[in-house]
């Protein structure tokens, strides 16, 4: 009975996110292609448009893979953001800017780790509370003022600027899921995850200690969602209480098609990339197709049950 | 007039193979009758046919003297037959009130009747002489509560017949002379009650008639005060029934320095003062019935439970294991008595479960997993233990049980751990690979080291072990060498004794 890597028993739940992505770049390609949706601009349009949510996806799929989940990466960009463009008004300092914006995600992250495995909340209820602190605190701290940031430099390397025509965004979501994935499949980090979300007893049976291994995976996810604020402030050259707003959800429903189980213990990273530009390309699509708004929210909705059906629809067949 | 409030006929069920074979068994009124046998001698296979759970193949059953047909719990429930589980079934945030009357509330006008249920759930209790309110949340009440509770919720369907199994096994003596009491109370008001358990002194304190089952069949019927101890455990042993594994003796260093020290080890209050030594090359088996504290102190050498007291010492130093991890890491490896929930990921592959605990170590570069070296270790399990699995990437879940528990046994051995400890390795196992199983626990001992053995199979715990420790209730009651121990019958005897 000798083994292979060719005789591996295909899972069509991992493949499910390429062939529904493959699917959907014909079908809009064959009807918006004269609309201009197969234009190279467009298409490294939608990949910029959807780096924060990108970004956020990696972190997603540790916290998700982990059997937890988190609310406040939404609300972590907008603080964020408010904080890096103070720190810049007032010290004109990147360094310092990055210190302060990615510190204070990591820590959110890691009070959000700590609330559920030391005080034992429920994932959901305990990040569901520090996104309305974190998000009521970006409001308050300007009393909603906008900040505008004056950095050229810091809105080029984060935001605008581009290297050999391709954009900064795209550049940092590759490497951003370059480490992901090294850590994710290549580390002995990403088995303590998957562990601790396929079965958290058996997991503390073989010695890993699941109660750190959530902790980092919230700081990460915390850290990861402050470098989106980062990104959101230098593209929109202002920090803004409002942005990220409802982005936890799409970055929930980006892992979930994706591949990464809601109840844990599977996941992919690099499926989180192409969950995340399979929604920006429904967007991109939709706004093409001279829909109202009004009528993205509806198709938004739609995704997020397709990606959950999915997600069900690959559990089920795990059972048979 | 009918004695029997129950009565069972040639009662015959099989799943694929046949588990109970031709069955006669009946209950008088208000009789305490006692249902004993081995694992898998079919107890519960008959009781969840009487209850409903199961429905038989052959055979009647005579409620009052009338043929009955009992298809589900529902019909069992009607016909005044309530079953009080060995895992409880009450709702735990739900109130004492509501988890007697859950499924039968009491409505009028589509509205629960709050006030009659309440008043009717404690004139319930009171009658039992239980000593709670019905308001009670039944999560923050006692094991040994809830059971009552449990008992409550029967007698309030006008219960005639009881099926109690274990009741005990996780009661503390205060509490289980309560539930005598309040069995003999019920036994007075005429209810009948059948009482599993493998506790022979409470047996031949409570009941007044036995059954023994052994294989599918019962072997003996007949009153309590008629049979002594000796002779229920030869009826339920009875000639060899081709399960057996041979015992070869074993040579290790006897005389060599202690491998591991445990004296006066203290886990709680009711298991403590625990001292015993292992050898090098030695496998020394725990054997005590359910609940006598077996599994705990496996548990606490793999800093699975808080160690109160006492000390243990592996190769002369003091190990005191405050998680898994740092037993792990002291030399310690545990397979856990749940493989489905404890010991491996079922939704994970051969490879990812049996490489789990040691991925830390297999690194190259200091940070990537060295794959190559995982699948060396992974291939060289699966020839070495003999794991069918059409590759090392087949998800878990689909191989045999046995199969399963030769990869958690793999997941440990790759460790190379001083001490192997295994919690019932062989449950819920085929006879083909158990005695696979038996001869790999055998061959790592050979390599020097040293295996503590948990088992409730007897024949299992003789086949593997040279020694054997007996433990009753949280504290050893004795110590026996393999060889001293003749037959399955003496070790019975041994675990019976307090």
């Amino acid at each position: 009975m000798q083994s292979s890597k060719s005789k591996r028993n295909i899972q069509w739940d991992k493949y499910m996110v390429y062939i529904i992505f493959a699917v959907v770049f014909v079908l809009f390609a064959l009807i918006l292609g004269n609309k201009g949706f197969l234009q190279p601009r467009n298409l490294i349009n939608i990949l910029r448009q959807t780096a924060m949510i990108s970004v956020m996806s990696v972190a997603g799929v540790f916290v998700m893979a982990a059997g937890q989940i988190d609310l406040t990466v939404g609300s972590i960009t907008a603080m964020t953001a408010m904080l890096v463009s103070l720190v810049l008004q007032a010290t004109n300092n990147i360094f310092l800017a990055l210190i302060v914006g990615l510190g204070f995600g990591a820590l959110v992250g890691l009070v959000n780790g700590l609330l559920v495995t030391k005080l034992k909340l429920p994932a959901f209820l305990a990040t569901l509370g520090t996104m309305e602190l974190v998000r009521g605190a970006a409001m308050w701290i300007t009393d909603t003022a906008a900040v505008p940031i004056e950095n050229k430099l810091f809105c080029n390397i984060f935001g605008i600027g581009d290297v050999a025509g391709i954009p900064v965004l795209v550049i940092w979501t590759v490497l951003f899921y370059i480490a992901g994935i090294l850590i994710f499949n290549k580390a002995a980090f990403g088995r303590h995850v998957l562990a601790t979300g396929g079965n958290e007893n058996s997991a503390i049976y073989s010695g890993i200690n699941t109660q750190k291994v959530k902790i980092i995976a919230f700081t990460m996810s915390g850290a990861f969602a402050a470098f989106a604020g980062i990104m959101y402030a230098a593209r929109m050259q202002a920090g803004r209480y409002s942005y990220g707003d409802g982005d936890e959800m799409s970055v929930i429903a980006a892992v979930v098609l994706g591949g990464t189980a809601m109840s844990g213990g599977t996941g992919s990273v690099i499926g989180a990339l192409f969950g995340s530009v399979l929604m920006g390309m429904m967007n991109n699509a939709v706004i093409l197709a001279n829909l109202s708004s009004a009528q993205q929210t509806m198709i938004k909705g739609g995704i997020i049950i397709l990606a959950v059906a999915i997600s069900n629809l690959s559990q089920r067949k795990k059972k048979n | 007039m009918n004695p029997y409030v129950l009565e069972m006929k040639g009662i015959e069920k099989s799943f694929g193979v046949p588990v109970l074979k031709g069955v006669d068994f009946s209950l008088e009124k208000g009789e305490i009758h006692a249902l004993v046998g081995g694992n898998g001698a079919g107890k519960s296979t008959l009781m969840k046919i009487m209850t409903g759970v199961y429905t038989k193949d052959a055979g009647t059953i005579l409620v009052n003297g009338t043929e009955t047909v009992i298809h589900d719990t529902h019909d069992a429930k009607k016909n005044g037959i309530g079953m009080i589980f060995q895992e409880l079934s009450l709702v735990q945030s739900m109130t004492v009130e509501e988890n007697i009357f859950l499924g039968s509330e009491v409505v009028e006008k589509g509205l629960r009747k709050t006030g009659y249920m309440t008043e009717r759930a404690q004139q319930v209790l009171d009658e039992l002489g239980i000593d709670v309110s019905p308001k009670d949340v039944v999560g923050d009440l006692s094991v040994g509560m809830s059971q009552m509770v449990e008992i409550a919720k029967a007698m309030e369907k006008e219960a005639k017949i009881l099926v109690l199994d274990e009741p005990t096994a996780s009661l503390s003596d205060a509490e289980t002379k309560y539930l005598f009491k309040m069995m003999r109370d019920l036994q007075k008001k005429g209810v009948s009650m059948i009482y599993i358990s493998h506790r022979m002194n409470e047996i031949m304190e409570i009941a007044d008639r036995i059954s023994i089952l052994r294989d599918g069949k019962i072997v003996h019927t007949g009153r309590i005060a008629d049979i002594t101890l000796e002779e229920i455990i030869t009826h339920m042993m009875g000639e060899s029934t081709g399960k057996k594994f041979d015992w070869v003796p074993r040579t290790y260093d006897k005389d060599g320095p202690d491998l591991l020290e445990v004296d006066h080890l203290k886990i709680n209050d009711r298991i403590k003062d625990i001292s015993f030594r292992l050898k090098k090359g030695e496998i020394l088996g725990f054997a005590g019935l359910m609940g006598s504290g077996r599994t705990e102190i496996l548990e606490t050498l793999f800093g699975l439970r808080h160690q109160e007291g006492g000390t243990v010492r592996l190769k002369g130093e003091i190990v005191r294991a405050k998680n898994p991890g740092e037993a792990i890491r002291s030399g310690f490896a545990l397979i856990p008595e749940d493989r489905r929930k404890q010991g491996l990921v079922l939704i994970h592959s051969v490879k990812e479960n049996a490489v789990l605990p040691k991925i830390q170590q297999l690194r190259k570069h200091g940070f990537f997993i060295d794959e190559k070296k995982a699948d060396q270790i992974v291939e060289d399990n699966v020839r070495k233990l003999n794991i069918v699995t059409d590759d090392i990437h087949k998800r878990i879940n689909l191989l045999s049980g046995g199969n399963q528990q030769k990869v958690v046994i793999a997941k440990w051995m790759n460790m190379d751990p001083e001490v192997m400890m295994l919690d019932e390795p062989t449950a819920g196992v085929d006879v083909g690979a158990k005695a696979e199983i038996i001869s790999l626990i055998r061959d790592y001992a050979d390599q020097g080291k040293g295996v503590l053995f948990v088992s409730s199979e007897l024949a299992e715990l003789m086949a593997v072990c040279d020694r054997i420790i007996t433990i009753f209730d949280g504290h050893i009651t004795g110590e026996i060498d393999r060889k001293d121990i003749e037959t399955e019958e003496v070790l019975q005897y041994a675990i019976q004794q307090k």
